[in-house]
């Protein structure tokens, strides 16, 4: 037992304790010893605050279920937390996802008073949004026309996301939870404009599309559609 | 093989069986065997506008149901000879048609006749279902007021998704000119923005057609009306000619000549 490699290997870093589990051996082995590591005197003695941990699992993929495994395990000693699961592989129904989440969805039409057009990942809308139709989003909505009804981008909750059109005449705006409506007096649109969530202010801001690059400097980023899908 | 045409336009009151009823005369005027079929069961109007109301002995129900043929129920015109009403009936409602009755309907009627237009009921429920059920083409009304532009918006993205329709055809209906030109109205650009689909024809609104509504006399038969005008310009762009669109300008009296000669505003 002594001479063996290491199936767990505990590593404290600054941010907390990272968990290292080998990745060539069978899991139940690795959790026999992750077992025995966690009952050893000197984890169980400390009181206080939870510890984040983080657990990296090289190349093995691990299923719903053994997560659930590894986390009752890791955390039923009172003093960890789970931040994350670190693995190098990913299956593949999770890469489609991820594919779709972050691709741009492209469209060619008119969306008319009634309709909705709701698509994951980013929405690219060649053609108008007419008054009373909605376009939804999970990343951002890019128009390339009119829009004068609804938008809604990061509809899962990324306040990031932004909105732009050629043409700005909506009736609201929505950005994750926030949503702003136009004013109650008669407006016209305005040319090339964006809207974004300024968590400063609160607000949705809508502004020249070239201040863009100021608020949003990543507005492709992949870890934001990973989280909000 | 004659052409069904559906006139619809989602609100209700915006001129769909004025527009049903002239159009039809216009197209029988220039000697095109024309059909015209109520589909608003339970409200039937097109009869009253055709002054055809106490000529219905059977209606297009008790064709559906079998209680009569097809032909039997057509009611012909009292002007045109070329001209026949399919009427609604009045004391059933709108579950009393089915797509797959109307369809087998305008298939029959497609025999016979050049042109089927079809009075669409308002609203978005089972009677404009089965009205748009067997027409190949369609032609939205719509006045330049935001709710009925709103509802012809809604409309047109519906009859996108019926693949035996062409892209509908637009005409604008009740332009009170001066409104327009004050900005209180929509103006025809603004509503074919908002539609972008294609334009038909515009109508002015005049007096007379509710007067001929009235009398059961289509307006389309008085030749100098604009509206009437109007109509048969309809009718000739409905059979390929293409007739410029109507100026909204009224003619201009004497006196606003010498007032745009010496620069002043009218």
């Amino acid at each position: 037992m002594q001479n063996k490699k290491q199936l767990v290997t505990i590593k404290g870093t600054k941010e907390g304790f990272v968990f290292e589990l080998d990745d060539k051996h069978l899991l139940t082995d690795v959790i026999e010893e992750l077992e025995q590591k966690l009952s050893e005197d000197d984890f169980a003695e400390k009181n206080g605050q939870h510890v984040s941990v983080v657990v990296k699992l090289g190349f093995r993929y691990i299923d719903e279920e053994e997560k659930e495994t590894l986390k009752r395990l890791i955390e039923g000693t009172n003093r960890f937390r789970i931040e994350r699961f670190d693995s190098e592989v990913m299956a593949k129904k999770d890469v489609k996802m991820l594919l779709e989440r972050t691709s741009i969805k492209l469209e060619n039409k008119i969306v008319r008073s009634g309709q909705v057009l709701d698509v994951i990942g980013d929405l690219l809308l060649i053609g108008d949004v007419n008054p009373g139709g909605e376009v939804r989003a999970t990343g951002n909505v890019f128009i390339l026309g009119r829009l004068n009804g609804v938008a809604h981008a990061g509809k899962n909750g990324d306040e990031d996301a932004v909105i732009v059109a050629s043409y700005m005449n909506p009736s609201q705006l929505r950005i994750g939870k926030y949503f702003s409506r136009a004013p109650d007096y008669e407006s016209e649109g305005v040319y090339m404009e964006c809207g974004y969530y300024d968590k400063e202010k609160e607000q949705i801001l809508i502004d020249r599309l070239q201040v863009l690059p100021y608020v949003r400097n990543e507005l492709r980023n992949i870890e934001r559609r990973i989280l909000y899908g | 093989m004659g052409e069904a045409i559906v006139v619809t336009s989602g609100k209700g009151g915006v001129g769909k069986s004025t527009t049903t009823a002239n159009i039809g005369t216009a197209l029988a005027l220039m000697g095109k065997k024309v059909c015209l079929v109520d589909t608003d069961i339970g409200l039937r109007n097109l009869d009253v506008i055709m002054g055809l109301e106490n000529r219905i002995i059977y209606d297009i129900v008790d064709v559906i149901e079998g209680k009569c043929r097809l032909k039997q129920a057509l009611v012909n015109d009292k002007r045109f000879e070329t001209l026949s009403l399919l009427p609604a009936s009045q004391t059933r409602d709108k579950s009393a048609i089915t797509k797959e009755g109307m369809i087998e309907i305008v298939k029959e009627l497609k025999k016979d006749f050049d042109y089927i237009i079809i009075d669409c009921p308002a609203g978005i429920e089972q009677g404009f279902q089965s009205a748009i059920a067997g027409a190949d083409k369609a032609i939205i009304v719509t006045t330049p007021e935001k709710t009925s532009v709103r509802d012809a918006d809604r409309i047109i993205g519906l009859l996108e998704q019926e693949e035996h329709i062409e892209r509908p055809l637009l005409i604008i209906n009740r332009i009170r000119n001066h409104m327009m030109k004050s900005g209180d109205m929509l103006d025809v650009d603004q509503i074919l923005q908002i539609l972008s689909i294609d334009l038909l024809g515009i109508v002015i609104d005049s007096d007379d057609v509710i007067k001929a509504s009235n009398e059961g006399t289509p307006v389309v038969v008085n030749p100098n009306n604009k509206a009437a005008i109007a109509y048969r310009n309809i009718a000739r762009r409905i059979l390929g000619e293409s007739v410029p669109l109507q100026s909204l300008e009224e003619e201009k009296g004497m006196l606003k000549k010498v007032k745009r000669f010496f620069g002043l505003r009218t």
